[in-house]
């Protein structure tokens, strides 16, 4: 693998960091099983790749596609909270409807974000070799959105919400509006799943409806990686992990790919990630004793 | 201070599973008093309970908390004025919090929770305190994850964190039923301690007639869904766990009394 596949892996790894982050809240933290990821992140790109286009500031356009994501959250929320359909199908249903709201946001299936003012630019004539500067901007962008997120979580809010995912009942008795927390906690996750996909538009060049497929799975991959390698109960340091579960699955997919290990394409990643998945949900609970059980 | 007044709760109404849990109950709990209620399974004492609490609405009647009607209110709004303790002591507390967060949670029980951080230095240390005074060893486990204490543990943790926001009433549903005898005894001597001090309006579903008669200023039997002896004062110290239980077999009907039902002593 060369150093510029190596860092490009990286990058995208940091891309994504996002989404492990959003999804690490979902389903971690609220116990929601969220698929709405697989729209809002490919929401956040098209947002973001016409904003650009059109000649605006790609800090702006990063803000609107957060914005864009945390609408798409709020939606999800609103079917599971207000009219008690299953997180899950309320989720898909979510992300269905965003395949034709992208389709309309772009007026074609892709665009490209090439030769335009990104936020990475104005770091370029550091001196610096491109391939370096944008896993280093990225990197202080994700950590900048971790830090903020432990610091929500460890406060009076996220606590509260942390007892909503975690037991609805006793929060419920201690004064939480645990409808109200999946409102905020979806909104948040989806924010930085959409922020994620303007990021992505801006580092990749270009913005595309079909590229949601699996952002579920990737998230939820990066989180268990990084469960995996850095189990720790300090909220900062799980935060971390997502991340680094995130860089660690993008670069272990690069090395896979430029190995020709065994006899795999670079199209059977998305089985080899469903695969790895399944096993990770599955093999604690083996060990646990549980599947046994039932 | 509750009132209770002609309380209905029914369950799957207009349905074949159509049930009364609760068929017309006046009850007045002046200002700290602490009644104990007991009766057999469906008597509706935890239905009772989860209507005091919000669980579940009542068909008819009204529920009032000190000057507030809270009919129909939604249980994280009355939190601010009602603090529980359930049965299983899993339901109580979060396990995968610590010690300090599931008493920094309850600590801002109707309070507005703001994005300072939950755990400041000054709160710690006042949370600790309060763990200390348990005598339970716990103040030096205060970063433990919840899930690793004992049951009899964690219900004593509910306890102080039912106390922390100074709550007006206090609803335990069976609180010590899934402890260990010598445990179960600890936390009844502690919930009497802990309502004392804190002058709270205690309503306390249990099923052990010693434990009826022992804690509280005034027992209440529930039978069908209706209060059916409501006993105080010297009638209530002159009672013995066996006129107890013969009154409750003459309320079921002289029906032998069922063991799974009811524990004596």
């Amino acid at each position: 693998m060369s150093a510029i596949a190596f860092w490009g892996a990286v990058e995208l790894g940091l891309v994504y960091g996002f989404v492990a982050l959003g999804v690490f809240l979902a389903f971690r933290v609220l116990d929601f099983p969220d698929l709405t990821v697989d729209g809002s992140f490919p929401l956040g790109a098209a947002v973001a790749a016409v904003a650009i286009t059109s000649g605006w500031d790609p800090w702006l356009a990063c803000l609107i596609a957060a914005l864009a994501g945390a609408a798409c959250g709020l939606v999800t929320a609103f079917l599971n909270v207000r009219f008690g359909i299953l997180n899950l199908l309320a989720s898909i249903l979510t992300m269905i409807g965003l395949f034709s709201v992208i389709l309309r946001v772009m007026g074609r299936p892709n665009m490209a974000v090439l030769n335009q003012e990104t936020v990475i630019t104005p770091f370029l004539d550091l001196g610096l070799p491109d391939h370096i500067v944008r896993p280093l901007v990225l990197a202080v962008l994700v950590l900048i959105a971790v830090v903020l997120l432990a610091r929500f979580l460890g406060s009076d809010f996220g606590l509260a919400m942390r007892a909503a995912g975690a037991n609805p009942r006793m929060a419920r008795a201690n004064g939480v509006n645990v409808g109200g927390q999946i409102y905020v906690g979806m909104a948040l996750s989806n924010a930085l799943t959409g922020l994620g996909g303007a990021l992505f538009a801006q580092v990749s060049g270009f913005a595309d409806v079909t590229s949601g497929v699996g952002t579920i799975v990737v998230g939820l991959a990066s989180v268990i990686v990084g469960e995996t390698l850095l189990r720790s109960r300090v909220m900062l340091v799980a935060l971390l992990a997502c991340v680094i579960g995130s860089v660690i699955y993008r670069v272990a997919v690069q090395l896979a790919l430029s190995m020709d290990l065994f006899f795999l394409r670079a199209s059977d990643l998305n089985l080899v990630t469903a695969v790895l998945v399944a096993l990770a949900l599955v093999l604690p609970k083996i060990r646990a004793g549980k599947a046994v059980a039932r | 201070m509750i009132a209770v007044s002609d309380l209905h709760v029914t369950f799957n109404a207009g349905t074949p599973l159509e049930r009364r849990a609760v068929a017309g109950i006046d009850l007045v709990l002046g200002e700290g008093e602490f009644v104990t209620v007991i009766g057999s399974n469906g008597a509706g004492k935890s239905t009772l309970l989860a209507a005091i609490a919000g669980d579940v609405f009542p068909r008819s009647g009204r529920i009032r908390i000190g000057d507030r009607d809270v009919t129909r209110e939604a249980p994280a709004k009355r939190a601010a004025r009602v603090a529980r303790v359930f049965q299983d002591p899993l339901a109580g507390s979060c396990a995968d919090l610590t010690i300090e967060e599931n008493l920094a949670l309850a600590f801002m029980r109707g309070s507005k929770r703001g994005f300072g951080p939950a755990l400041k230095q000054e709160r710690r240390s006042a949370l600790r305190d309060k763990v200390k005074e348990l005598g339970l060893n716990l103040e030096n486990r205060m970063g433990d994850r919840m899930g690793l204490l004992s049951g009899g543990q964690r219900q004593a943790l509910s306890l102080v964190m039912a106390t922390l926001a100074g709550a007006e009433v206090l609803l335990l549903d069976e609180h010590t039923a899934a402890l260990d005898p010598g445990m179960a005894e600890f936390v009844a001597g502690l919930t009497q301690r802990l309502v004392a001090a804190h002058g709270l309006t205690t309503l306390m579903v249990t099923h052990s007639m010693r434990q009826a008669l022992d804690l509280g200023t005034r027992t209440i039997m529930l039978h069908e869904g209706r209060i059916v002896l409501d006993i105080t004062g010297e009638r209530r110290k002159n009672m013995g766990v066996d006129d107890l239980v013969e009154m409750f077999r003459r309320v079921r009907g002289g029906a032998e009394l069922d063991d799974d039902s009811l524990r004596i002593g």
